[in-house]
Parts: C-alpha cells; structure tokens; sequence
C-alpha cells in the first residue's frame, strides 16, 4: 500500500495518533484480558481482592465449564480408585467427582449452526436482493428499500410476544430453522442496505463486457459482481455474525432445549456449585473465538470495507 | 461480416432525448466512424446496436434479422467501451481470456494461450500480461480493451474512442493496426471518434450526429467536400472551416447567410485585403490566421513562407460552400 494523502502527516502528529490507539487498545482489551486470565485461575483466585496478576494457571475453569460434577461424603471419597484422567484428578482436587458431560458442547454448536447459517442466508438473500435493486427497475423501489430499513427501526425484541405466539403456533419455537430464519429475518435489512451500497459502487460497464462477451446475466453476476463485492459481503457478514451470535433476548425467550444457544447457556453455569466464575469466563473466552477467528481471517478486506469504499487502490 | 441496419431508432434517458428516429445502414465489412460533439449520442447508438439499452422505438437488424430482442451474446458483437471495462480483480491475461473462456466460445486453453498472445503482440502489452488490470497505466487499459474485443472474431465490432488516451506515436501505430485487422477479417465495424486523421483515414463511411439526430450518412470524402449543412462541415477538417456572412466577399448566390470557407478555399494573391496576424508552424502544416476587416479566417500556406505577423495580402474565396439560415446548404 502507498499513501493516499499527498501531505504526509508531521512526526509530531503521528506520535500523538500512535499514543492515542495505544491507549484505546488498551481500554477496549483490558476486559478481555481479564475474562481470558479469569478463565485460567482457580475459584480461590478468581474472587481474591486485590485481584491476582500472577497466578499459578489451572483449567479448573475449564474443566468445569465441559462436565457436570457431584459431591461426594468423604468416606466414600476415599474409597475412590486413583483419578484415571488429568482432568478427574482436576475435578477431584475440588472434592468432587465428574458426573457426566455438561451441554456446553451442544449449546456451542447451537450457537455456531444458527449464527452462521443465519449469517450464510442473510448474505445470500441479501446480495441477490441489493443486486436486483442496484441493477433492475423494481416498482416501488425506493418505498420498498425503506420499508425494509423500516424493519430495523424499532429494537427487534419490541415484537417479541408476537414472534413467540407465531413461532409456538408454527412449531419453530426451541428449533434451529426458527432461530436461523430470526436472526436472517432482523439482519437482511442491514445486508440488504450495505450490499446494496457496495454493488452500487461497481460500474455497470464490468457486467456489460461480459453480457457482450457472451455471458448470461448470472454468470456475469457471479464471476464480475461478486468478486469485486467481496469486500462488501465480507464486511456485512462479519455485522450479521456479530448480532446473531452475541443475540440474548430471543435465544433465552425462544429456546431452551434443542436450539438453546450459548449467551443463554452461561449464565446457567454460575448455579451449578457456587459461584464459578473461572467456568463461567472459559466459556465467554471460548465462545469470543469463532467471531474472532471469522473477522481475522475476513480482515484483509475488512479495511476498504468498513471505510465504505473511501480507501480505494 | 454483416450489414447493419438501423431503422428510426429513438431513445431517451427519462425526458432527455439521447437518440431521435436515427436510421442508417451499414454494409457489410464497411468502417463506420461516428462523429459528434459530446451528447450526441454516439455512446447511446453503440450500446443500442450491442444490445445493451432497447430502444424506445425503431429496428435494429443485423444480417437481414431483427435483433431488437436477442440478448447482448446472440447478437455476437464485440464492444471496447469508453471507460471502465477491464476487470479489475483479474490479470491481463485473464481479461483478454474472458471472452474465450464463455460460454459460448470456451475455447480450450491452449488454443487461449495462443490467441492472448498474438493479441497482445499486436498491442504492444504483452509485458504487461500478468499485471492487474489496476497496474496499468491509461494507455495501456484502453489497450487491453481493445484485445478483449479483438481476441473473439464477431460479426461486429464497436469501439468507442478507442485510441483517445494513446500518445501519438502509438495512436498512428494502432490506427494502422486496426485498418490491417479490419481489412483482414472483413468484420463490420463501428468507431466512436473525436479524431480527424482516424475518421479520415479508417473510415469507409462517415455518420454525423447532432443532438441525437443523424444529419448526415457518406464517405469521409462526402462528408468533408459536401457537407449538408454548416454543422457538419465545422465537425471535419483542421484548421477548421471558416464560417463568414454570406457578404463577406461581396455578392452572395440567392439564400445565402453564411460563407464557409475551407483553408484550401482560401486563394492568396488577389481579392480582398487582409493583414497576418499570425503563422503558426506546426510542422506538417504553416497556418496563417488573418483579419479581413472585422472577421478572422485561418488558411493554410508553404511551409516555407517568407510571410510574417503584419504583412499585407489580398485572398478570395475559391469554390466555397453557401449555407442559408438554419445552417443548411444552398
Ligand atoms: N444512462 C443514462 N442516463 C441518463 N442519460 C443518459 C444516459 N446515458 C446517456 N445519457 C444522455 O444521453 C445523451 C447522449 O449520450 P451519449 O453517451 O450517447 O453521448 P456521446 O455522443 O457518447 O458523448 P461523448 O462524446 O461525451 O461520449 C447525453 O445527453 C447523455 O447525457
Ligand atoms: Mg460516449
């Protein structure tokens, strides 16, 4: 990359800049250092005052977060074998023993299927929708691309007793396709609107080269429109991810068996056997990764994409 | 290899008309450049006869067949667009493939490897043949545009200022190029061009748009010697025509408004007095601007005129073009 400023900015000027990212970097990261270390400590050190920096690590937390324990009277205690695993021994040194799996592992997968299967559908849904607005004479296209805005014009939880009625009497209550189509159902407005700029953005002149070329309309969309969108789907799904993943209210109100995702989930953890909160904060670290995971492998064209096309090449 | 022909074609953009009841009719294998100021509608022809906008009324007919409803890729033409047509996520290379990779063509890659780089023999870029299309310089993308038009083999070819972001070495170098192509494939083509030498030199046939209407259809020659109106003799010719009242030179044929004089119409030597203001020596060609009384007349003279600023001579027109009121010839 080259400057794009002709006025380079003053050394002065770019030490303040530098000082000041620092500083934020620092603020915004600071709760998630703690969740992070938090997960690693024991349940002593989690709740020691002054809080502890340097700990001696365990994955008590983790331990926890991934099984269900009992406690057990200490004369059968002793009658116990010797721990067969690193982490029975882990459970033991607390004065229980493991009683099975927790549902963790589903919730997660819950959380992974419905968010991006609803992220999946919002972004296809939605290109293929801002394309035909950016392209074709829709009839009433400007009433409809506000109407669709519109849907976002109140907090989405103000219709939650009407989506629980439907869904309870659709039979999509507590599923993954009700979750999917949710989520999808709040994110293609903001899909559509950010699509729809970025496909506007594209010179129709591209396509038109490949319609002479011997292209059909489709074809030319996907080996012309959708390259150069990229980055634009790319930045839109990272927004829908991020909602549907971190999404709470409709989870707690909508699921809670089969399609339970995991923000419901982990709060429940802090019940079972005190108050855990090394379990508690392995479970938010790992449920950080897959978003962190999606938006640094996405970040390449996160840059030009947030920027909305200001930073060209 | 097809005639074209274009029956009363009109289109608007919303209420402002681009192209108004145009009709003309191309022949097989001939080179038509279209001339006009900017929104003339020279764009709009093009992309209508690609297949790109429909008409608002009119026919469109290639090789006999109406094509108002094919799509762009039935229609098999080939278009180098004015701005914008390289793919910019994709190398030279890959550009100048696209057309062979479609559909319709799809070309095995051999047979693409031998057809990119012939082309890009032709067109000087085949250095640049793994650039980015967003790596290249003016001149070299609008060379690149060419390829991808000249790689297929189409019935038709329609290029929209090809040449203009080309320095002039190229731009003679390419013009001869694209005469060769032309006269080789027999293919019919239409040229989009601001340029005099290109239009006199390539073209076979000359269509004059004004403000969406075609005012005249001829040969380069028609176009420049009998121009049908005084709008379509200023489009050709540098210097440009001299456009006096009828009077200038005293009595004027009945009818009469304007006087248009070419620079070759300008005989030095005898007539009416008129001072140098300037001699221009523009290498090729010596331009002489005078002052006949209130007017101004450029003409041309020997490159090795003694003439100079201040000098008085006398002209008078010789074989010049009478125009009435509205621009019409008499
Ligand atoms: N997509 C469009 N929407 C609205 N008006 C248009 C559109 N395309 C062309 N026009 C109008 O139609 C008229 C003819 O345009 P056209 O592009 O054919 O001109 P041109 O002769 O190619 O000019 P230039 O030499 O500047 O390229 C112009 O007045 C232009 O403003
Ligand atoms: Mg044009």
């Amino acid at each position: 990359m080259s400057a794009y400023s002709i006025t380079e900015p003053t050394r002065r000027s770019k030490w303040v800049a530098a000082l000041l990212v620092t500083l934020y970097t620092v603020i915004t990261l600071l709760p998630l250092v703690w969740i992070i270390s938090t997960g690693f400590k024991s349940g002593q050190d989690s709740i020691s005052y002054p809080p502890k920096v340097v700990f001696q690590p365990s994955l008590e937390g983790y331990v926890n977060l991934f099984t269900t324990r009992t406690r057990v009277s200490s004369d059968e205690f002793g009658n116990l074998p010797p721990p067969a695993t690193w982490y029975d021994e882990i459970v033991r040194d607390q004065g229980m023993v493991i009683a099975g799996p927790s549902r963790f592992g589903e919730r997660f997968l819950n959380s992974v299927i419905i968010g991006f299967g609803s992220t999946f559908l919002s972004i296809v849904l939605g290109t293929l929708a801002a394309y035909a607005f950016s392209r074709f004479k829709v009839p009433l296209k400007d009433d409809l691309l506000f109407f669709i805005l519109s849907t976002r014009m109140m907090p989405p939880i103000a219709v939650a007793i009407p989506i629980f009625l439907m869904y309870r009497s659709l039979g999509l209550s507590d599923t993954h396709l009700g979750m999917i189509l949710l989520y999808t159902a709040v994110n293609i407005s903001l899909a559509v609107w950010l699509l729809k700029g970025f496909i506007d953005e594209i010179p129709r002149e591209y396509e038109e080269a490949a319609l002479i070329d011997g292209y059909t309309r489709f074809q030319a969309f996907r080996k012309v429109v959708l390259p150069q969108a990229a980055t634009g789907i790319a930045s839109t799904a990272i927004f829908c991810l991020i909602f549907a993943w971190n999404e709470y209210a409709f989870a707690v109100l909508l699921t809670s068996g089969t399609a339970q995702t995991a923000p419901p989930f982990i709060p429940t953890i802090i019940g079972v056997g005190g108050q855990d909160w090394p379990a508690v904060a392995a479970g938010a670290t790992i449920f950080l990764l897959p978003v962190m995971i999606f938006t640094i492998l996405l970040r390449k064209h996160l840059l030009r994409g947030i920027t909305f096309g200001a930073v060209r090449k | 290899m097809a005639e074209v022909s274009l029956v009363g074609l009109t289109k608007s953009y919303g209420t402002n008309r681009a192209l108004a009841d145009v009709s003309m009719t191309i022949p097989d294998g001939a080179f038509v450049v279209l001339l006009g100021p900017t929104g003339a509608g020279k764009t709009t022809t093009l992309r209508l006869i690609a297949g790109l906008d429909r008409p608002d009324a009119g026919d469109i007919r290639i090789a006999g067949a109406p094509v108002t409803a094919d799509t762009p890729a039935q229609r098999d033409v080939a278009m180098v667009f004015q701005q914008y047509s390289l793919y910019p996520h994709l190398t030279v290379r890959e550009n100048l493939a696209f057309p062979l990779r479609s559909p319709v063509l799809n070309w095995p890659e051999a047979e693409i490897t031998r057809k990119v780089g012939e082309v890009a023999e032709v067109l000087r870029i085949a250095h640049k043949l793994d650039n980015k299309a967003t790596q290249l310089s003016g001149g070299e993308m609008q060379r690149v545009s060419i390829g991808r038009a000249l790689v297929r083999n189409p019935r038709i070819y329609l290029m929209d200022e090809p040449l203009s972001s080309l320095d002039a070495k190229l731009r003679a170098d390419l013009r001869i190029e694209l005469k060769r192509i032309h006269a080789e494939l027999g293919a019919t083509f239409l040229y989009v061009t601001h340029d005099q030498i290109e239009a006199m030199t390539m073209a076979t046939h000359v269509g004059v748009l004004d403000a969406g209407r075609l005012v005249q259809f001829g040969t380069p020659r028609e176009i420049y010697e009998n121009p049908v109106s005084a709008y379509v003799a200023s489009r050709l010719g540098q210097p440009r025509i001299n456009l006096l009242p009828a009077d200038a030179f005293g009595p004027a044929p009945a009818g009469a408004v304007q006087i248009g004089l070419r620079p070759e119409h300008v005989r030095i030597g005898e007539g009416q007095p008129a001072t140098v203001r300037r001699v221009e020596r523009l290498g090729d060609q010596t331009r002489l601007h005078l002052t006949m009384g209130p007017h101004e007349i450029v003409t041309l003279t020997d490159p090795h005129t003694a003439l100079a600023a201040g000098a008085q001579i006398s002209i008078r027109p010789d074989t010049p073009l009478w125009f009435d009121a509205s621009g019409n010839r008499t």
